[in-house]
């Protein structure tokens, strides 16, 4: 591999050049990779990435990829979407969505790890690729894995929804169900990947994977006119995305894309898996693991690998976390629908939540710009919302059917807004 | 009373290749203590300067998480099968 980037130790600081290895020989910490910045510094500018395609590539000087190659698959530059409705709803007056809710290929900012790391497997050599998922990244590493032609074995939790089954399996992935939560898949991995010369992307692929992260934070930046937001909200299971966005702004910072400012950063976890909030909330600088239980199965990971590093990002920026119960999420989800248009996964209703919370708190004001980053799209979880929202009958193709059920609805409407008026008239 | 303990490749280095051992320990204290006297040098690749179980490292007993049983305070019992991983990843 090129000489731009090599892993480093986040800890004792060794460098350990280009490898498939998730952390330190000498001290056991985890490793990320580092790069020349003075010479991307020398090399980049606004105008050269707004010259490449419309994808995570425009930012490749700043990802893992060697030189030599050219990847082209157009994963992520996904919308970032003013939320003027949502933002009148919440009482403030700058809000924006960013929505990996519609990233390619397979609907999660998932996308982007897996296009990264699976560059790298391509490097190291790997004929197979692997991973332990709570579903998105299932799907975005079989998804990929076909495409670039690496076979792949995906592990998950047995109870993960069906939609990110069915969307594992029909790229021809080999599907493993594990009857235990995702700390233990992840573990079983851990002992897997000493056993298999594989590629897991989330592994012992998984600083190269977690780079991909970054490109959240380099679309907000240049979607948002090459500024910095002062806010943004980030929902948290391992931890790695809300660090990374964090890692893109100084990145940006110092090569000199982007003036300097001070970013707070906002993590959002489900009460019933909020090790990371519950550690934030607690003014504490470690967390402590939990067994997860909560419908926001995408996020649910009780020993969460970027945990210490998640609270730490979030502590020293001067943001907060917070969390929201499986009730509170789910009308999250509908929040961002009913004003937005944005029908996003359990995570996402978690991140709206905990937004809307936030900004009750007084921790987001109203005139700051905020990010809520919608990571993951809403047809996959569909049966969060199996009780919200009732499938209604069918009526006839007449008409009078139609009339006849419209003056029913049409009424149900004034029922409910006139219990509505009194309820509003007694407070 | 013994336990097995389980060492992971990357430990390794710091055992001499030893991959399986057993120990009489009673609890997390003592096995460090045991795994010290055996390999010399192990103990700060498991506990901080602060003497904290290094905030990567992820022990588990019969497939649990020792922070689950109370950690430092979980006393061994016969047959507990102690596996160390330095470093979870996933996520």
């Amino acid at each position: 591999m090129g000489e731009r980037y090599e892993l480093r130790c986040r800890e004792c600081g060794a460098r350990l050049g280009n490898q498939p290895r998730s952390f330190c020989e000498d001290c056991l910490s985890p490793v990320e990779i580092t790069y020349d910045y003075e010479a991307i510094r020398l090399a980049l500018t606004r105008a050269s990435i707004e010259l490449g395609p419309p994808s995570i590539w425009r930012y490749r000087a700043l990802l893992p990829i060697p030189d030599e190659d050219q990847p082209t698959f157009p994963v992520g530059f996904t919308p970032l979407v003013n939320a003027p409705h949502l933002a009148k709803r919440l009482g403030v007056h700058n809000l924006y969505v960013k929505n990996d809710a519609v990233c390619f290929p397979t609907l999660s900012f998932k996308d982007r790890v897996v296009a990264v790391a699976l560059n790298a497997a391509k490097q190291f050599g790997f004929a197979v690729v692997s991973c332990s998922s709570t579903g998105n990244l299932a799907n975005a590493t079989a998804a990929q894995a076909a495409r670039q032609g690496f076979q792949a074995w995906i592990f998950v939790p047995a109870d993960i929804e069906r939609a990110k089954i069915i969307g594992t399996q029909v790229y021809g992935a080999r599907l493993v169900r594990v009857a235990g939560n995702y700390d233990q898949v992840n573990r079983l991995c851990t002992q897997i990947q000493e056993k298999m010369n594989w590629g897991f992307v989330n592994v012992n692929l998984r600083p190269y994977y977690a780079e991909g992260s970054k490109t959240v934070g380099f679309e907000i930046a240049e979607q948002l006119g090459w500024r910095l937001p002062d806010n943004v909200v980030v929902p948290m299971a391992g931890g790695a995305l809300i660090t990374k966005i964090r890692k893109a702004f100084t990145e940006l910072i110092s090569v000199g894309l982007v003036e300097e400012k001070p970013v707070r950063f906002f993590g959002a976890q489900a009460t019933g898996c909020s090790p990371i909030t519950t550690a934030v909330k607690g003014n504490k600088e470690r967390f402590d693991p939990q067994k997860p239980s909560t419908i926001a199965r995408s996020i649910a990971i009780g020993n969460p690998a970027d945990g210490f590093y998640a609270i730490h990002a979030i502590r020293s920026s001067g943001g907060w976390a917070e969390d929201v119960s499986d009730a509170e999420l789910v009308a999250g989800i509908e929040l961002l629908a009913e004003t937005e248009g944005v029908f996003t996964e359990t995570a996402g209703g978690v991140t709206t939540a905990v937004t809307q919370k936030l900004i009750e708190q007084g921790r987001i004001g109203a005139d700051q710009t905020t990010v809520v980053c919608i990571t993951g799209n809403g047809l996959k979880t569909t049966e969060a919302l199996v009780d919200a929202i009732q499938v209604p009958e069918a009526i006839a193709p007449r008409l009078a059917d139609f009339e006849a059920y419209a003056d029913q609805v049409a009424g149900a409407t004034a029922a409910a807004s006139s219990t509505a008026h009194a309820a509003g008239a007694g407070r | 009373m013994s336990i097995s303990v389980e060492i992971p490749t990357a430990l390794r280095r710091f055992t001499g290749g030893v991959a399986k051992l057993d120990s009489g320990a009673n609890s997390l204290g003592e096995l460090i203590t045991d795994l010290e006297g055996r390999f010399p040098g192990i103990a700060k690749h498991l506990r901080d300067e602060g003497g904290q179980i290094r905030p990567f490292l992820n022990i588990y007993v019969n497939e649990e998480d020792i922070r689950f049983l109370g950690g430092e305070a979980y006393r061994f019992k016969e047959g507990d099968k102690v596996l160390l991983v330095p470093s979870i990843a996933g996520g």
